[in-house]
């Protein structure tokens, strides 16, 4: 008997949307896998990472937390692909707009102006844009494909960060430790729940989802971006600019991310760090591709995804496992989503009897 | 006599269709036997069978009277059986004695190599040099290259796919030479073609088929071409009115286009001027590969020029793209159907927004859903498009009915120039018809419709003048009464670049 992969006629509607549910219970299973092999109880450090985050109040409001930057980047990045465009540098839009909208803060907070928080988020997402638009130059005019320039770029915003925070932006009164002052009040986001960290930015990253769906499938410039995605032919055909698909995706992904960034030092971290964000921007890519690259699958795929950072974190304080172990079980998802997305378009056959020539 | 090949009750199902059904057809040495049916008819998965690329479900296959299989092409090969595709599998940067020692996986010497096919195309009259490259090579010439590979194997039974798609009528009856000699030799051809006249004219024998199934066996030299259409549509066979039309002022006039090539292996456009007048069809005859592409992509705006050099109406449209050119009234229906004239993952609604996106689909660029679908539900109904719905995808749709939804798209947006290339290509003949009827009406209403088409007969059928392109540059047009298959044959060419009187 053998196994073999055979085409499909069309591709499965049922496996495109039951792929990322079984990608998520086999890197469960392999997450059990490694635990067991570094000598701990599978059943016991599963609870710990799936169910014991979600078992509180407080855990919840940090799912939502962790979930706003990982929404707002898969977004972006799920519109680029949609129009073939791939971003996968989003962390460092997110690092970008975090330092432009951390600037806003380190100069007018604490001044008590009205628009001190607002022109902090647009310098935010501008900034994010700005990176963003970066990449989009060089497709455009120098046809340097954005795989490379997206993430290139995101090791050189980390650096800019890492040079402000050592350098002109140190907090004088911070005993030399690489790191802004705190945003003064009138420069933080407003928290939702009276002693909880989870704040007004994860309701921007939830008004996302649908402005984004209405995009994709309600708006003449998300119809052309999809054209440009799916057939470039077709749009050359039909007159819609390649290039323009391009810059739209790139500066609106950019500016998601940018918006991302500014939300994490005017929330849970309160000021410019070396590092502002644990990868939510390389994990968004994951997440988009989990939720379909359609807003309200990226919506539940930002909260599995924001879990398993919850969760490698209890990890890490009660069994004394390292980061590492969610960084494998994120690695894991997106193996998983691949190979069960291999069954979209093709199918399992087994044949009895020897092989043919 | 034993035939040279007997297909009994070939069956092959490809999920609830039926591809073929109970199929039994002979060939005998020596014979040249045509193989008919419309596009779906099976005729494809018949040939892939004989050759090995496809298995049936049931029935036998005996080659001179005794049962074989054929797991691969390689066993077909073995067999005798040489097959020539209608897209052709050569590289374009090798010669043509190292196509050929590629495709027969031979470790001959290659001067051995090329001595012999110089013999054998000098044995059937095949104007071939084994020192060029391919690239340099007309569509005619590649395609000997391609016989010439199967003949070097000593076939004997060869399949040849629409050959003469791709060929000057001068070229096409020297192809007919070569095959009636290659069957005087005795090896059997079983040829696949939709053109009628030529298989009166060359097959002794044909086999019809229709949905899969065998429905008529006859002598083609003892038929008229309207016999052998009916056997295929199964049906009486209509024919295009044309309704008088009113020839009016130029609405696209090109003057003096010159167009440098922009990829490897295209072709220039050189000193192109032409001039479509309202209520007319144009026609631009040509072998594939000699402009049409460029000269297309020209008019359409997928590829810009001096603003002068392409008027529309008058105005200046040489420098805008194909959305600007849309929306001062000019429609183009492309070549490729899947992903250039409709995207293939699209729903027929979402097909209807590509070249409709416009004040009453999209106001304020937001999709109206109602209007979009009432769109694509009119060209659904009017042309006739045979589909589940209008949320079927584009890829669900058989090639004619596709076809027939793009055709009907451009022309449902009234435009004052339409440009239509090689309309009716792969298209079965009651879409075929449909399509001509629509864009002789269109004329009629008063449009001019430029037709770009390798189908001469087409061309002579609806078009009111036809020019010819060759080698980038266009012949000047002549009325159609005026005009000869073979005066037209020879100016494809390439005879005479000198505009005629």
């Amino acid at each position: 008997m053998r196994l073999r992969l055979e085409a499909r006629q069309q591709p499965s509607q049922t496996m495109q949307w039951l792929s990322p549910f079984l990608a998520a219970v086999l890197a469960a299973l392999g997450g059990g896998v490694v635990f067991a092999l570094l000598g701990h109880n599978p059943a016991t450090a599963l609870a710990t990472l799936f169910l014991a985050p979600l078992a509180t109040l407080d855990g919840l409001t940090e799912l939502g937390l962790k979930a706003t930057p990982l929404l707002l980047c898969a977004i972006g990045i799920a519109v680029g692909v949609r129009a073939n465009v791939w971003n996968i540098g989003a962390e460092g839009q997110l690092t970008l707009g975090a330092i432009t909208g951390g600037g806003i803060a380190l100069a007018f907070g604490g001044e008590g102006h009205w628009w001190t928080l607002p022109l902090m988020l647009f310098a935010g997402a501008a900034g994010g844009a700005f990176w963003a638009a970066i990449p989009a130059l060089l497709r455009t005019k120098f046809n340097a494909h954005e795989i490379l320039t997206t993430l290139m770029l995101s090791y050189v915003a980390i650096q800019v960060l890492g040079w402000l925070v050592h350098g002109p932006w140190i907090d004088p009164e911070g005993f030399n430790f690489p790191q802004t002052r705190m945003f003064a009040d009138d420069a933080m986001l407003p928290v939702l729940l009276e002693g909880a960290r989870l704040n007004a930015g994860f309701l921007l990253a939830l008004l996302a989802v649908p402005l984004a769906w209405g995009l994709l499938s309600r708006t003449a410039v998300g119809f052309r971006l999809r054209t440009v995605g799916q057939a470039p032919a077709a749009a050359r055909y039909a007159g819609f600019s390649a290039n323009g698909a391009v810059w739209f995706s790139l500066v609106l992904s950019g500016a998601l991310a940018g918006l991302a960034g500014v939300c994490e030092a005017a929330g849970p971290v309160g000021q410019l760090q070396p590092l502002m964000s644990p990868g939510y921007g390389f994990a968004a890519i994951i997440v988009a591709f989990l939720g379909r690259l359609h807003p309200v699958g990226i919506l539940s795929a930002s909260l599995l995804m924001a879990l398993l950072y919850l969760g490698g974190e209890q990890l890490q304080v009660t069994l004394q496992l390292p980061i590492a172990a969610t960084g494998t079980i994120q690695g894991m998802l997106l193996f998983f989503l691949l190979a069960t997305d291999v069954f979209i378009d093709q199918r399992l056959v087994f044949t009895r009897g020897p092989a043919h020539a | 006599m034993t035939a040279r090949l007997a297909l009994v009750g070939i069956t092959k199902r490809y999920g609830a269709m039926l591809a073929n059904n109970d199929v039994t057809l002979s060939v005998a040495p020596g014979e040249i036997h045509a193989l008919l049916g419309e596009n779906g008819a099976g005729k494809s998965t018949l040939m892939k069978i004989v050759y090995g690329v496809v298995k049936p479900d049931a029935g036998v296959i005996a080659w001179e009277g005794e049962p074989v299989v054929i797991a691969d092409p390689n066993a077909a090969r073995a067999l005798g059986v040489g097959m020539v595709f209608q897209h052709f599998s050569l590289f374009e940067t090798l010669t043509v004695a190292e196509n050929i020692a590629l495709g027969l996986g031979s470790t001959q010497p290659m001067a051995e190599l090329a001595a012999e096919i110089r013999q054998v195309a000098a044995q059937y009259g095949l104007a071939v040099e084994a020192e060029r490259h391919v690239h340099s090579l007309s569509v005619g010439e590649r395609q000997r290259v391609e016989i010439l590979r199967c003949l070097l194997q000593r076939p004997k039974l060869l399949i040849l796919d629409e050959p003469t798609s791709v060929l000057t009528p001068q070229e096409a009856d020297g192809l007919f030479v070569m095959l009636r000699r290659l069957a005087a030799e005795g090896c059997s051809v079983l040829y696949i073609s939709h053109k009628l006249e030529e298989i009166r004219a060359l097959c002794t024998a044909a086999t019809v088929l229709r949905a899969g199934q065998v429905v008529a066996r006859c002598d083609p030299r003892l038929e008229t071409a309207e016999s052998l259409a009916e056997m295929m549509m199964g049906g009486a066979l209509t024919h295009t009115s044309r309704p008088p039309a009113q020839v009016g002022a130029p609405c696209l006039a090109v003057t003096a286009l010159t167009l440098a090539a922009d990829e490897p292996f295209g072709t220039t456009l050189r000193d192109i001027s032409l001039e479509l007048r309202a209520g007319e069809i144009l026609g631009v005859a040509g072998v594939a590969g000699n402009g049409q592409k460029e000269l297309l992509a020209a008019l359409s705006g997928e590829r810009r020029a001096a603003a002068g050099a392409v008027l529309l109406q008058g105005q200046p449209i040489g420098a805008l793209g194909p959305a600007e050119r849309r929306a001062r009234g000019l429609a183009f229906i492309p070549e490729e159907r899947l992903g250039r004239g409709a995207v293939a993952e699209f729903t027929l609604a979402e097909n209807a927004m590509l070249t409709r996106l416009d004040a009453r689909t999209a106001p304020h660029g937001l999709l109206d859903l109602g209007a979009v679908n009432a769109l694509a539900a009119r060209l659904v109904a009017r042309f006739g498009v045979r589909c589940s719905g209008i949320l079927a995808q584009g890829r669900s749709l058989s090639g004619g009915n596709m076809q027939k939804f793009i055709v009907g798209r451009e022309i449902d947006a009234q435009p004052k120039v339409l440009l239509a290339a090689h309309p009716t290509w792969g298209v079965d003949i009651g879409a075929a018809l449909a399509i001509r009827q629509a864009l002789l009406d269109l004329a009629a209403a008063g449009a001019g419709v430029l037709v770009v088409s390798e189908d001469l007969d087409e061309l002579l059928e609806i078009a009111d003048r036809i020019a010819v392109l060759s080698g980038g540059r266009l012949s000047a047009p002549m009325p159609v009464g005026e005009t000869s298959v073979e005066g037209i044959g020879l100016l494809m060419g390439g005879a005479a670049h000198a505009p005629a009187a």
